[in-house]
């Protein structure tokens, strides 16, 4: 058991417990909306033969977080996979096998919490989707020594953005003070996705000598449209431009949070619609802020339908 | 050590092993999501819901010992936490010199940080507890009743079958690995990136594998009338124990919240 907990990439699988309830009710929200999404999609493009494909692919993503590889003093590399995930199987499909995974080190190892879980998914499968399909689809068609430098830099950037997922909810549940979790998190992660890079590039390379028609352009462009490439390049955006300024800068992200009204005291929730997250009639009890919690994600969950309605429609109006 | 090993089911006859899957995955729900709201510092309460846990673990024939041992899977990630004992503005308690920064530990950060890890602690111990005396399939089964998308409960149903399958073939890949990197004394072995390769191409290889295996079990499912659903043998119904049971422990939660409120 002790070699299980040397061996697991656990720095991001969050347990239940550390993160505030209204963070881990939004991160659900987000991750429902975007599941819904990806399973009405599943149903257009995928056969029912893609189910066993799919559930065997989420088998093969948790055993290849089993291969590790010596870095120096006793440390080792590790593998996550969710941006080799996208880029083999594209977006859609890469985020149902990518939930699936994280669902299961939940249910079944409880590696990672249940209520929770919302977070985890968005943090390891739905960003790492995003970035790893998106960019690699802007460089599909490029030469090789493009297209695996861009699949390299992907693999990296969706690590990056997991952890900096990661240390935001962390630090918005008030469990993390800033300064320390947004360094540690960011600079611990630069060198584990280094070795995601590497082992994505590999494993990418090799597929391609062995079985060239699984990755080639016209599949990869196939499964999905250009509305991926700039979502994936703007979510790089952000994370290369909040990762420095957020390590480099706590104090100045706390500002920036409290200017906005984003956090009260440093552990409060994200958003201030009711004082101190309870319903005035019913009182100051779980309760209440439940209720508070619920209206809250409400609101949070109409904004992100509609966002999503409308990358969907562009999306649907280039294929046809 | 054999891949099986991975799973967490313990069989047994108890009542926490006979109760229906879908309620026992809304109670550990429940459960979990009262452990949230409690507030810092209640550790009566906390104290409370460990009594619950070490109660339900006794009564699944388990005992406490197994899901303790488990559940220190979660010491880990505490670091993740650890510094808002240095943090968070409160009285000191104790200061002391690390390198050059000088650290104080201050009571409020005590308690949060203690309140963190309790709640993270007792949650999982209920997550341990309903995999342990839960068939996986039974819990998968029970999250398309509570309306998950057909979709994603048949990937998770697949996985759970092939993860011991391809957790042996990675087994294997690493063991051939281990076979053929035999080292010289005084003699370094390849680069790191030259050993990041080899990953690369075991991570590609066991995909292939994979890939392979995927087409050759869904001609098989085909030849045996597959068509893109499952079906189960096993009727689901609520039984009074059940109910019971369900009961019992959202009272128990319901004193839980109502502790937490008064002391």
């Amino acid at each position: 058991m002790l070699l299980s907990i040397i061996n697991k990439p656990a720095e991001l699988h969050i347990p239940d417990g550390f993160l505030s309830t209204i963070v881990a009710l939004v991160s659900w929200v987000i991750v429902i909306i975007l599941l819904g999404f990806a399973v009405n999609k599943s149903k257009e493009k995928l056969n029912e033969r893609q189910i066993p494909l799919m559930g065997i692919m989420a088998a093969f993503i948790f055993a290849a977080q089993m291969i590790n590889f010596p870095v120096a003093g006793g440390t080792s590399g590790h593998f996550l996979g969710g941006a080799l995930a996208a880029i083999i199987l594209g977006p859609w499909a890469a985020i149902l096998v990518m939930t699936s995974v994280v669902g299961v080190q939940a249910l079944l190892f409880q590696d990672g919490g249940l209520l929770v879980m919302g977070a985890n998914i968005l943090n390891m499968g739905i960003l790492t989707a995003l970035i790893g399909y998106g960019l690699y689809r802007a460089s599909a068609g490029k030469s090789k020594l493009v297209r695996y430098g861009t699949a390299g830099a992907a693999a990296w950037l969706a690590v990056m953005a997991g952890a900096l997922a990661t240390s935001i909810q962390l630090w918005l549940s008030g469990t993390s003070p800033a300064q320390f979790v947004f360094p540690a998190m960011l600079y611990v992660h630069v060198i584990i996705g280094f070795g995601e890079a590497l082992i994505t590039v590999g494993a990418l390379a090799f597929i391609e000598r062995v079985r060239p028609e699984l990755v080639s352009d016209e599949t990869v462009k196939d499964r999905g449209g250009k509305a991926w490439i700039i979502a994936g390049v703007v979510i790089s955006l952000l994370v290369v431009l909040i990762s420095p300024f957020a390590s480099a800068n706590p104090d100045g992200l706390e500002r920036v949070a409290e200017d906005l009204n984003f956090i009260g005291a440093g552990m409060d929730a994200p958003y201030e619609i009711f004082p101190d997250y309870t319903i005035p009639l019913l009182g100051d009890s779980g309760a209440s802020t439940i209720a508070a919690g619920v209206v809250g994600v409400a609101f949070v969950m109409l904004i992100i339908f509609i966002i999503m309605r409308l990358v969907s429609n562009i999306k649907l109006g280039e294929e046809s | 050590m054999q891949a099986i090993s991975f799973d967490q089911y313990r069989a047994g006859k108890s009542i926490i092993h006979c109760i229906d899957p879908r309620v026992k995955l809304l109670l550990t729900l429940l459960f979990i999501i009262s452990n949230l709201i409690l507030p810092d510092g209640g550790w009566i309460v906390f104290a409370l819901v460990l009594a619950c846990i070490i109660a339900l673990s006794q009564m699944s024939s388990l005992g406490w010992g197994y899901v303790f041992k488990r559940s220190l899977i979660m010491i880990p990630f505490i670091l993740a936490a650890v510094t808002i004992i240095f943090t968070l503005p409160g009285e000191a308690i104790a200061q002391f010199k690390l390198f050059s920064w000088e650290l104080t530990i201050s009571d409020a950060g005590l308690i949060r940080f203690a309140s963190i890890f309790l709640r993270s602690w007792l949650s999982i111990q209920f997550a341990i507890l309903l995999a342990a005396t839960t068939p996986f399939p039974d819990i998968a089964h029970s999250l398309r009743h509570l309306y998950v998308p057909q979709i994603i409960v048949a990937i998770i149903l697949f996985m759970y079958r092939y993860i011991f399958v391809l957790g042996e073939e990675t087994q294997r890949l690493l063991r051939a690995r281990a076979a053929r990197s035999a080292r010289i004394p005084g003699r370094k072995g390849g680069s790191v990136l030259w050993r990041a390769k080899v990953a690369g191409n075991m991570v590609g290889q066991l995909f292939v594998r994979s890939y392979e295996r995927s087409e050759r079990v869904y001609q098989a499912m085909l030849a045996r009338g597959y068509q893109g659903e499952f079906l189960t043998v096993v009727p689901h119904h609520m039984h009074q124990k059940d109910w019971i049971a369900a009961l019992i422990a959202v009272i128990a939660v319901g004193l839980i919240q109502a502790a937490a409120i008064l002391l």
